[in-house]
């Protein structure tokens, strides 16, 4: 058996919602205050259950969206229009509701600025959450950490973080930020317009011989496309990691 | 007494009788995809499994000889512990009885080992006994490479975690090790009805 150290039990918390901010017309950051909150790293997600009025559970999980920070946990969550938890979330949660939560989870797609670098994050749609939460704990911890970070989006209105990303990419030296849209783009967009694909990522992310390590997270076509890519480019199996999630859920 | 969100309420996409849902899970008729990697491509003719026991006995088999063994056809519902069920899947494989059955004991737990890297650990016990097969096929067709193909584990009694993809080795031993999830505190037997999502519960 591995370890020695007893291994804390996830029980469910209730937490509290203490703020809320649209992040685009369909996906809003949520915070919630976790009693007793132990900590988590960038990457790892929450479950969260919620339960109707007639005794009806469901759960789903969440990937946070920001570093640790004390009892403070923030989801981002994009509405699926036929889901069954996501559309609470983002429509009917109100401050000061309480859900029940437990986390954190998962301990193989994390990053913390001990873990060095370079770091390639590449997600699409609201695949980009957990590696918003990577940006955010290298920028916080002031690391010198190289990032590229390259999101995938149908349309500029569904980009998530926009603003705090543009103002990560103009000041923080190390860091850049690209976008590529693959619908619809505004007139004068002078980002990139197509899915990503093994050209875009020989011209815009980290060489092979940089060794970066790579986080790849959004549906599972976009998944399998980028990581099967990135794997064809020559960059090691063992430091492309994965999360995917399915159109169903949510 | 759970916490009640008011407003929130269900909304069944798809009929299933409860009986068949565990808790914290819901159906869909989709076949969603997990792993932690890049999905590894196996050519059938560099496939191997390889079966060995507590006492050293190593056992090999080519995709060829996999083939030529007996198959059966395997309807089973799935459960995911990233909370999805999917009922009547179908699948083509080779039992693992078939696989240990002329070893004598061969160890109390099994860490079945991928093309990838990834391992996941169960107990003989429930994969022995008509309990588990090797999947090569499913829907009637050859398993697709994202969801485990040319063969994966299908253990369907336990979370699919368990059910490990690519598998290339089937390790028995008498000591439980870890696998891959399992190591990042994922529960070590994984029983959907008893909602063994993570360790401790």
């Amino acid at each position: 058996m591995d370890g020695t150290a007893l291994p804390r039990r996830l029980t469910w918390v209730v937490a509290e919602v203490v703020s809320s901010v649209d992040e685009t017309r369909r996906a809003r950051s949520i915070v919630l205050r976790c009693p007793g909150w132990p900590g988590h790293l960038a990457g790892q997600h929450i479950d969260i259950r919620l339960t109707a009025e007639d005794g009806y559970q469901a759960q789903r999980s969440y990937s946070i969206a920001a570093p640790a920070d004390g009892e403070y946990v923030v989801i981002t969550v994009e509405l699926i229009e036929d889901g069954e938890v996501s559309p609470y979330l983002v429509e009917d949660l109100v401050m000061g509701d309480r859900i029940e939560v437990r986390g954190p989870i998962g301990g193989y797609f994390v990053w913390e600025p001990s873990l060095g670098g370079p770091l390639q994050l590449i997600g699409g749609g609201s695949g980009v959450v957990p590696l918003m939460a990577m940006l955010r704990a290298r920028v916080s911890a002031d690391s010198q950490v190289p990032v590229r970070y390259l999101s995938s989006a149908r349309s500029l209105d569904r980009v998530l973080f926009r603003s705090e990303l543009a103002r990560i990419g103009r000041d923080v030296d190390g860091v850049e930020v690209l976008h590529t849209l693959t619908r619809t783009r505004p007139d004068g967009w002078d980002g990139l317009e197509r899915r990503v694909d093994a050209d875009m990522l020989q011209s815009h992310a980290f060489a092979v011989s940089e060794r970066p390590t790579c986080f790849v997270c959004g549906p599972t076509p976009f998944v399998e496309a980028v990581s099967s890519a990135l794997v064809a480019l020559g960059h090691d199996p063992g430091r492309v990691k994965t999360e995917r999630f399915g159109p169903t859920g949510g | 007494m759970a916490l009640i969100n008011r407003g929130f309420r269900r909304r069944n996409r798809v009929d299933a009788p409860p009986d068949r849902v565990p808790p914290g899970q819901y159906v869909t008729a989709d076949f969603p995809v997990l792993s932690a990697g890049p999905t590894p491509r196996v050519r059938l003719e560099e496939w191997s499994l390889s079966v060995s026991t507590a006492a050293g006995q190593e056992t090999r088999w080519s995709w060829e000889e996999l083939s030529s063994l007996p198959s059966e056809t395997i309807t089973v519902d799935i459960h995911c512990v990233t909370k999805w069920s999917k009922l009547d899947t179908v699948w083509q494989g080779v039992s693992v009885d078939d696989l240990v059955g002329d070893m004598d004991d061969p160890g109390a737990f099994v860490l079945a080992r991928s093309y990838g890297g990834y391992t996941t650990n169960l107990p003989t016990s429930d994969i022995t006994g008509g309990k588990a097969w090797v999947a090569f096929g499913y829907d009637g067709e050859p398993l697709a490479a994202e969801h485990g193909g040319p063969a994966r584990l299908l253990v369907p009694h336990l979370y699919l975690w368990k059910s490990a993809k690519w598998v290339n080795e089937l390790q028995f031993s008498n000591s439980d090790r870890r696998g891959f999830w399992e190591s990042y505190g994922y529960h070590d037997y994984g029983d959907p009805w008893m909602e063994q999502r993570y360790r401790g519960d």
